[in-house]
């Protein structure tokens, strides 16, 4: 059954100009720094489904988050959202009503919410600004309702942020998420500020929220375990680009590209096996200055000349995409399934 | 079993304040023997930097220490002066914080501020003591170290900020780490990178490391022992194989059960409802008891003390033989 897609991204990029001033170019004869942040991203995310985003820091998730909710303008390609794209001024009445069906929770939940304002006004605003309810009376019980929702008390609407804990906050974040109805949610490391327990309560609530407004994620996490619990399909970024677009299960179990094999290598291990882990070698490099042809290949086992050389190009491998030269000859993968 | 370096005997923080004293540590008992790795773990607020920082002499006003003991090598520590305190603090006993970025001086160069730790804690001149940082640097794993050296920390990266960081722990050649959250800040590739090293290290030279971090997975790798701590109070203690495997204090066994795993599906992670009390607002009895799914009678009244179960201790009622036929109905 193939379910229809909610999200197209299509060939992203995102340039940041991290260059100095022009008069202290002048001066010191520097050339223009261009950090290439986000590098010809292409997504399909399907409705209902969770598409999670992983990688180092730096490796450009966040961008990619904040683009397609809006909140960064991309530099080139397309982002199409229930069929509107993003950037067409022409339809200004569809755009506002979209803005409304796509939400973001954030990493740092202490952060994120209004310090001066009482909880109810923040969840509040959403409904508000959209004209969501008719009238005073309902806004104040849409609020507690979706207080419930989150697991919280009614009357927690007349406390101040900073009277909860990490996890209750983010139970706020996520109520006012849920305030506009939307369908697509943006969570960007929603649980890496908060402690184990807490981030089990908070992601079996995501899953649930889930599954009863059919709302369709974009997760973006660098922790693998989490990851591996919440998607159904998994991108892995590096250096800005896409490497490895994989079903969650496969993924794991059979990953291709050898950047995700190495991140696979260097989860910590549970289960006391005795395996050693195997640290990665090296680290992400600069992205001011990438690394030409495949940006993987200064810490890459398999390399060879042309991925010095050349950019691979995505392609599609037993329903996965992979970006790697070794894969497209068949050098990488073979070896393993032995 | 080894000699044992650190004993740690009903140790209390407190904190004064308007309202009165605020336990953060409530008589934690442990010791640490020479060359063994033992993990602390616990959620935020459990008390586990605190007992570091309580160990090393750390603590921030008007933090103090409210009562037990700290013995470490056979001397008491914990009522010495800063002046008594100070040939320990840094040469016989280092810590590693966990932000690499504000753990160094960023206006001076790398081989400076080792160097002066070095000349503090040995009695080396300029220009052995240059030899010995770039020994160090190179001991953890930094590429051209006579190079590197007068690098400033803001041209390294966050994982290699943590190796200049556990150089400089190293200088004093301390018989004991105190690694407070050492790779919290850091990515899972750079993570294992450091543990690795931290975990070579002390093999090669018999340090004994207390761990604290609130990553399961790191202790797994790391620690021969690990506690378990819950509001201040150790809820487990035992060998890290044990505790993992077959965790037996309720809280324990949420903590686990709460880790998304990598193999296989689970549909619900195990929760535990609510979270840690604050500490003006500690529960009559077992701390954990409003969360406790196995919660009975005792556990209202008296808080259990540590009873040895296989090899682990388990601060919880139900391992206790006066109510083993109780909990069974």
């Amino acid at each position: 059954m193939k379910k229809r897609t909610l999200v197209k991204v299509r060939n992203l990029d995102r340039l940041f100009d991290v260059s100095k001033p022009l008069l202290n170019r002048i001066i010191e004869r520097e050339e223009r720094k261009i950090l290439r942040a986000v590098d010809d991203v292409s997504i399909d995310i399907e409705e209902g489904e969770t598409f999670a985003l992983v990688g180092e820091s730096g490796s450009g998730k966040s961008t990619v988050a904040k683009m397609v909710v809006g909140l960064l303008p991309p530099t080139k390609g397309s982002i199409e959202i229930d069929g509107i794209d993003l950037s067409d001024k022409s339809k200004v009445k569809e755009l506002r009503k979209l803005r409304s069906e796509i939400q973001m929770i954030f990493q740092d939940p202490f952060a994120s919410l209004n310090p001066r304002w009482r909880v109810e006004k923040i969840i509040a605003e959403p409904i508000r600004s959209f004209s969501l309810e008719k009238n005073e009376k309902a806004i104040i019980a849409k609020v507690a309702e979706l207080l419930t929702l989150v697991g919280l008390d009614p009357s927690d609407g007349r406390k101040f942020p900073h009277e909860f804990s990490g996890g209750q906050r983010q139970r706020i974040c996520i109520a006012r998420a849920l305030a506009s109805k939307p369908k697509f949610i943006v969570c960007d490391e929603p649980t890496s500020a908060l402690d184990v327990s807490v981030q089990a309560q908070i992601l079996n609530l995501m899953k649930d929220l889930q599954d009863e407004f059919s709302l369709t994620f974009l997760f973006i996490s660098h922790d693998l375990s989490v990851v591996r619990h919440m998607a159904n399909r998994i991108g892995v970024m590096y250096l800005g680009r896409i490497v490895e677009i994989s079903n969650s299960k496969d993924l794991f179990e059979n990953p291709k590209h050898p950047y995700t094999k190495m991140l696979l290598d260097a989860i910590p291990d549970l289960e006391m096996s005795g395996k050693n882990r195997n640290p990665i070698e090296g680290e992400i490099p600069n992205p001011i200055d990438p690394p030409k042809g495949c940006t993987f290949h200064p810490r890459c086992p398999f390399v060879n000349e042309r991925c010095r050389k050349e950019i691979p190009m995505p392609i599609e491998k037993d329903g996965s995409i992979i970006t790697c030269h070794g894969v497209e000859e068949g050098r990488i993968g073979k070896e393993q399934g032995a | 079993m080894s000699e044992i370096l650190l004993k740690i005997k009903d140790l209390i923080v407190e904190f004064p304040t308007r309202r009165g004293l605020l336990r953060a540590v409530d008589k934690v008992s442990f010791e640490i023997s020479k060359g063994e790795v033992l993990g602390i773990v616990g959620e935020s607020g459990a008390g586990k930097s605190l007992t570091g920082a309580a160990i090393i002499g750390l603590l921030e006003p008007p933090g103090r220490i409210g009562g037990g003991e700290i013995i470490f090598d056979g001397q008491r520590i914990d009522n010495l002066s800063d002046e008594q305190m100070r040939p320990l603090r840094g040469k016989r006993i280092a810590m590693i914080f966990q932000d690499p970025l504000t753990s160094l001086n960023p206006l001076y160069r790398i081989g400076e501020q080792l160097v002066e730790t070095i000349q503090t804690h040995l009695s080396m001149d300029n220009k052995q003591a240059r030899i010995r940082a770039i020994e160090l640097l190179d001991e953890v794993g930094i590429p051209a170290p006579e190079t590197r050296i007068d690098a400033y920390p803001h041209q390294f990266s966050g994982g290699m900020r943590q190796r200049v960081v556990i150089a400089l722990a190293l200088a004093g050649e301390p018989d004991l780490i105190i690694a407070d959250e050492p790779t919290t800040a850091l990515d899972v590739s750079v993570q294992a990178q450091i543990i690795s090293l931290l975990k070579n290290l002390c093999k090669e030279r018999g340090t004994a490391i207390m761990l604290i971090t609130h990553d399961m997975g790191v202790i797994a790798e790391t620690a021969d022992r690990m506690a378990v701590m819950y509001s201040g109070q150790i809820a487990e203690i035992g060998k890290t194989y044990d505790l993992i495997r077959n965790p037996k204090h309720p809280y324990s066994v949420g903590l686990m059960g709460s880790i998304p795993a990598i193999k296989g599906d689970v549909k619900r992670l195990v929760q535990i409802p609510g979270s840690m009390p604050r500490l003006n607002n500690i529960p009559k009895g077992c701390s954990f008891n409003p969360r406790c799914e196995k919660v009975f009678e005792p556990c209202y009244i008296k808080r259990s003390p540590l009873i040895d179960v296989g090899n682990s201790s388990v601060a919880c009622w139900l391992y206790d033989e006066e109510y083993k036929g109780a909990k069974k109905k």
